[in-house]
């Protein structure tokens, strides 16, 4: 039976579920349960949830060698930028180990972190960082967009042996949706089709698929059939599905939050110019923050994003182009 | 040795209006949020608390020295002559913001003012203002660098680096730890391995077998002579020393986190929000470090009670205009965005 819950609350279940489910499960960072009314702390006790201080490199380091040595670490990292004080960690060593060591070494760890947060919280924490990660391999990237897909990435991530970055996008943090109860795993690797439509496929990620459904919906109304797909995971990358969509449809606008070089949409696009080049019938479009940082002040960050009307606009856009054959 | 029975009457009044300056700055700003809601965006941290902290120690500072604390960085700015309206501005986010509505309230900057900029990001402006000293050195110019950073910062990697650095290089700089006893919701017994252990938080000089000195934050005056000597310390070319300055944030860490467009407010402090201890906040407020230097300025006959109170109303009239400068401050115009990528 699914039910009714928010974003963040479908990502605490699933926490929660995992860590009942296998006892190597245990889950720390900073600023988190604090006292013992802590609902993690009642269910599993200090020796498996704990308070880290401001020691990002310790934090994720000392996950690596547990996970090395048997547990399957969860690091609260709150914003993925507090990640990049400990980048090695995260892309040197992590992802190396298991290859370095000729498939020995397993390194089960979870970096749980939410980004872009786009409410005035200006240069250093609204950033989009996951173009560091998802070419790395070894790493695996998620960043689900609904409810559903939090609760069944995040069981996903834990049981995945590989690390994983698990990237939650602040701005939906309270957005409700339909979770199906009790277990429930979405596999990493499978894009999902959010919206059906045959004349321009939207391929978005996080917090811009929501903008993707609502230019869809403004699409609708002027007779036009947007098909939104949702990556999920951006390492390992479903390009068959985004390539099968664009087989259908011909047409092809990204949407990211990013700016435009440091965007999963660039890779996209790469991806689909040599896998999906004969069925377009126009040039791709991106649609992503701009190249500069996240500035405080409303109007200009709300000028630097990505926003339904850029969206819509995009699609018209690419609608009125046609591939002129040589 | 700097002895505070040197500091003159001119002084001792010029370290008050400047902690009330700060007091009402922020005053100000915690009560923007029932004012003018949504005007303040992001996370916006206060320094009420910290006024004793921050002006004993830059009394002791020379003109041209620099002053690089983390992002709850309003404090200081004021004791500088950064004027507020300016960095009212910033906060709503207006044009005439100290930083054209850039940075909003974590990265305040006025390098005119040897002020040259801060870091939202934990420990980030240590190696800063390790680095800046580093200039005083290489350039032989005599300045010493106040580098203000809370015992939250004192856990990361940043802090044990530059320490160690600046011990080894003998840089011109004084490391201030704030110790308010929270890292934003954790308080420092649950995290802090000198504390648990009953010992300050000072210690940790001994690591790097630097000079490292506990004072009460809550009093301008000691904390004056412990950095001071530090300060002549690091101009003289004996390198950095650690002061750990103990006070209490009396305001929460920062408005509360929400996402847009439900509006953000003040919550209670942590003591009480998160850990119900209501007696341990009650206690800090009633050793409000700014009602306890008025009191001792007016038993010492420093200030009479009129004085004491046309500083104060000065203070509340310089923060009214302030907010009403940046209310009448336009919003930046969309396509500046694009501007301050590439110098
Ligand atoms: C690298 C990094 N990790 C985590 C954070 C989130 N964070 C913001 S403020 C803060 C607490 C800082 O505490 P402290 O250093 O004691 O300074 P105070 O706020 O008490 O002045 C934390 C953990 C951050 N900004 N940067
Ligand atoms: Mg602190």
């Amino acid at each position: 039976m699914p039910r009714e819950m928010m974003y963040g609350e479908a990502m605490a279940t699933a926490i929660m579920e995992e860590m009942k489910r296998d006892p190597n499960v245990i889950f720390y960072g900073q600023n988190m349960a604090m006292t013992e009314r802590d609902p993690m702390l009642k269910a599993f006790g200090r020796n498996r949830v704990r308070i880290a201080p401001i020691s990002e490199t310790a934090e994720i380091g000392i996950a690596i060698g547990a996970a090395m040595t048997g547990l399957r670490p969860i690091v609260e990292l709150w914003m993925s930028e507090f990640m990049l004080v400990a980048m090695d960690q995260v892309i040197n060593e992590a992802p190396r180990l298991r290859y370095m060591s000729g498939g020995q070494v397993k390194v089960p760890i979870v970096l749980k972190a939410g980004y872009g947060f786009a409410a005035g919280w200006a240069g250093q924490h609204s950033n989009c960082i996951y173009h560091t990660m998802m070419g790395i391999p070894g790493l695996k990237v998620v960043l689900p967009s609904t409810p559903a897909d939090a609760k069944g990435l995040m069981a996903a991530a834990i049981r995945d042996d590989n690390p994983v970055v698990y990237l939650h996008p602040y701005m939906l943090m309270i957005d409700s949706g339909e979770v199906p109860e009790g277990e429930f795993v979405v596999p990493i690797g499978i894009a999902d089709v959010k919206r059906q439509g045959t004349d321009i496929t939207i391929v978005a990620t996080g917090w811009m698929v929501k903008k993707s459904l609502a230019a869809a919906e403004q699409l609708a109304a002027e007779g036009i059939s947007a098909e939104v797909v949702d990556p999920r995971s951006l390492a390992p990358l479903d390009v068959e599905t985004i390539v099968n969509s664009v087989k259908k449809t011909g047409r092809l606008v990204l949407v990211d939050q990013a700016p435009r070089h440091s965007s999963a949409a660039a890779i996209i696009a790469a991806e689909v110019a040599e896998h999906g080049f004969e069925h377009l019938r126009a040039p791709i479009k991106m649609v992503t923050a701009l190249d500069t940082s996240i500035p405080y002040s409303e109007p200009l960050e709300n000028y630097v994003l990505p926003n339904e009307e850029k969206i819509v606009q995009a699609a018209k856009s690419v609608l009125m182009r046609q591939v002129v054959a040589a | 040795m700097r002895k505070k029975e040197d500091l003159g009457k001119d002084r001792l009044i010029w370290i008050y209006t400047q902690m009330v300056r700060i007091r009402e700055f922020e005053e100000r700003v915690k009560r923007t949020f029932l004012e003018h809601p949504g005007a303040m965006r992001g996370h916006t941290h206060l320094g009420d608390g910290a006024e004793a902290s921050i002006v004993g120690a830059l009394a002791t500072r020379n003109e041209t020295d620099f002053v690089m604390p983390s992002y709850r960085c309003h404090g200081y700015p004021i004791v500088l002559g950064t004027p507020p309206r300016n960095m009212m501005a910033e906060l709503y986010g207006r044009k005439d913001g100290l930083c054209k509505g850039f940075g909003g309230s974590m990265h305040l900057a006025d390098p005119a003012r040897y002020f040259p900029g801060t870091s939202g990001i934990i420990a980030a402006a240590i190696a800063h203002a390790t680095g800046a000293a580093l200039t005083a050195q290489v350039k032989n110019t005599g300045q010493v660098v106040y580098c203000f950073f809370g015992d939250g910062a004192a856990k990361q990697g940043g802090f044990f680096e530059s320490v160690n650095m600046a011990a080894c290089w003998k840089l011109p700089i004084v490391y201030v730890l704030e110790n308010n006893e929270y890292q934003a919701y954790t308080h420092i017994s649950l995290e802090d391995a000198n504390c648990m252990a009953g010992d300050p938080l000072s210690k940790k000089a001994a690591a790097f077998s630097i000079p490292g000195v506990t004072v009460d934050g809550t009093d301008p005056l000691k904390v004056y002579e412990v950095v001071g000597e530090a300060v002549d310390r690091a101009r003289s070319g004996q390198g950095p020393s650690l002061i750990e300055s103990r006070f209490y944030r009396l305001s929460a860490h920062g408005n509360a986190i929400t996402v847009p467009p439900a509006p953000t407010q003040f919550p209670e402090h942590e003591a009480i929000g998160v850990y119900g201890n209501k007696a341990e906040f009650q206690a800090a407020k009633a050793n409000d470090p700014i009602q306890r230097f008025r009191s001792e300025l007016i038993k010492n006959g420093v200030l009479s009670e009129a004085e004491a109170s046309r500083i104060e109303q000065a203070a509340r009239s310089e923060m009214d205009e302030a907010v009403q400068f940046a209310l009448a401050s336009p919003l930046p115009s969309p396509e500046e965005a694009t501007n301050y990528v590439y110098a």
